[in-house]
């Protein structure tokens, strides 16, 4: 009565006993969790917890001290990202995978326009007929709720939510499988808040996309993640269904993580 | 009838590490079975624990032992314990839970709220909508609301949205959470008939109503909670 008898589906990224220490300092100690494809897994902690180190070594852009992370590549094999080359690198950061940073200006170009912004992801693919890639960009620029007469504008005259709506834009034109997100809600206004993150979430659920969000809002661990991990000091402490941590926190770092949200 | 839920020795206690490390003992031996096109009713006081069966059963409190079967795909399958992936899978296909309260998504309108579980059961938008909107109606939900999120609503249109949301999947199991509480006549009668459909289609339903009148027209059965007392 195995649960693999009855979901086939296969691990899309494997975290095995990952560590990172800076000479004595371990800011990451022993972190392993399985994703599957579609799944939504949020990582929560108080800024020094070491969820973004951790973020950061699942999305190669940093090397882990000890442990491994595993990829399914689109040919179906599980590959360790150490060990890739770099044409296959590539392929992961322009195409199969996204990234949202907070700051939009670090996933932006802000100085091209919107349009080039989308369109650029897909040139980087092969694409190379201007007017497909401008209707792409512009479909994808309405479906993050963006007036398309904007297209031509640079998204140093955006608000800071249109900004982020265009990040997601140009991360998810190129149907990635997974997105690692970077509090991708800070720094905005609440109410711009709520629209990004159901704008998110219906994203997520459309294209069945996989997610690593780091957040420290259990507002957006609760409305966008199927499972979270709660980080403290580098270590992952309590794991689980989103609503089974939230609603039942078993460790007293979480109890308190939990009791501080101020009910609306 | 076959047998839907087999909860065996079931318990649950909170550990407050915030108040000094206290145990509070909710329920233990937890022991009883729903089956198939039956309703069966959770009674005893305030603060019995039958809020918190439900929830285990659902998987948002963890068991600290006993199990928790449901009839998951054609087999009995534990969800004490099980792999978050388990626990979501059964809640897309077999368990539904009717709560009292709505916890309600920003911008998302009554009419997708409502049509959501048919989406994720794999539904096309039109259709699922369609059923959305016919028991929006059924429930006294008037139409030029549908369109509009439920935050802006009343607390009872809240709770019908949320009472549509929940009775409009296919699942075979319904948890119900003071489906009724705050309605009025008129649409307490709708939510006794939902009940009684889902009864005609074998789906089997555990409940907590505190309304005598209400659990008298739709129980066939009654637990009493208070035997499961896990005070020591």
């Amino acid at each position: 009565m195995s649960e693999v008898t009855r979901t086939s589906d296969q691990p899309l990224l494997v975290a095995e006993a990952l560590s990172k220490s800076y000479g004595r300092l371990a800011a990451c100690r022993d972190v392993s969790f399985v994703l599957y494809p579609g799944e939504v897994l949020a990582i929560v902690g108080e800024s020094g917890s070491g969820k973004s180190t951790l973020l950061q070594m699942l999305s190669a852009q940093l090397a882990p001290s000890a442990g491994h992370v595993s990829y399914r590549m689109r040919d179906g094999v599980l590959r360790d990202l150490a060990d890739l080359g770099e044409a296959e690198r590539r392929f992961l950061f322009r195409t199969d995978w996204g990234y949202v940073h907070q700051d939009p200006a670090q996933g932006l170009r802000m100085a091209v326009s919107a349009g080039a912004n989308v369109g650029e992801r897909l040139m980087a693919v092969g694409w190379n007929h201007y007017g497909r890639i401008r209707q792409t960009a512009s479909s994808w620029l309405e479906r993050v709720e963006i007036d398309v007469a904007r297209i031509d504008d640079a998204p140093r005259t955006y608000s800071g939510g249109m900004r982020q709506r265009l990040q997601i834009a140009r991360n998810l034109v190129t149907e990635p499988r997974l997105v690692f997100m970077d509090e991708p809600t800070g720094g905005l206004d609440v109410s711009v808040q709520a629209r990004l993150l159901d704008m998110m979430r219906s994203l997520v659920n459309e294209l069945g996309l996989a997610a690593i969000v780091v957040t420290h809002d259990l507002a957006v661990a609760r409305l966008l993640s199927h499972r979270v991990m709660v980080m403290k000091e580098g270590r992952v402490i309590e794991t689980g269904l989103t609503d089974q941590v939230l609603d039942d926190p078993r460790e007293p770092y979480t109890q308190l993580l939990v009791s501080s949200i101020l009910p609306p | 009838m076959t047998v839907m839920i087999d909860i065996e020795d079931a318990r649950k206690t909170f550990i407050m590490h915030l108040q000094g490390g206290i145990s509070l003992p909710v329920v233990r031996g937890v022991s009883f079975q729903v089956k198939t096109g039956e309703c069966v009713v959770l009674s005893g006081p305030s603060g019995a624990g039958k809020s918190s069966i439900l929830k285990m059963i659902f998987g948002n409190y963890r068991c600290d032992g006993g199990r928790i079967a449901v009839r998951h795909q054609g087999e009995m399958t534990d969800l004490a314990g099980a792999e978050p992936r388990l626990v979501l899978n059964a809640r897309r296909q077999t368990i539904g839970y009717v709560s009292q309260f709505l916890r309600a998504v920003p911008r998302v309108p009554a009419l997708d709220v409502v049509a959501e579980p048919l989406l994720a059961a794999g539904l096309g938008r039109d259709a699922a909508r369609a059923r959305a909107g016919a028991l929006l109606g059924r429930l006294n939900i008037p139409e030029r609301l549908w369109s509009l999120p439920p935050s802006t609503f009343s607390g009872g249109e809240q709770q019908r949205v949320n009472i549509a949301r929940g009775f409009i999947s296919d699942v075979p199991i319904l948890l119900l959470d003071e489906p009724t509480a705050s309605l009025d006549a008129a649409n307490r009668a709708v939510v006794v008939d939902l009940i009684a459909a889902k009864k005609q289609d074998g789906v089997a339903m555990l409940a907590i109503v505190h309304d005598d009148e209400i659990r008298e027209q739709i129980a066939d059965r009654t637990v009493d909670v208070t035997t499961f007392a896990a005070a020591a």
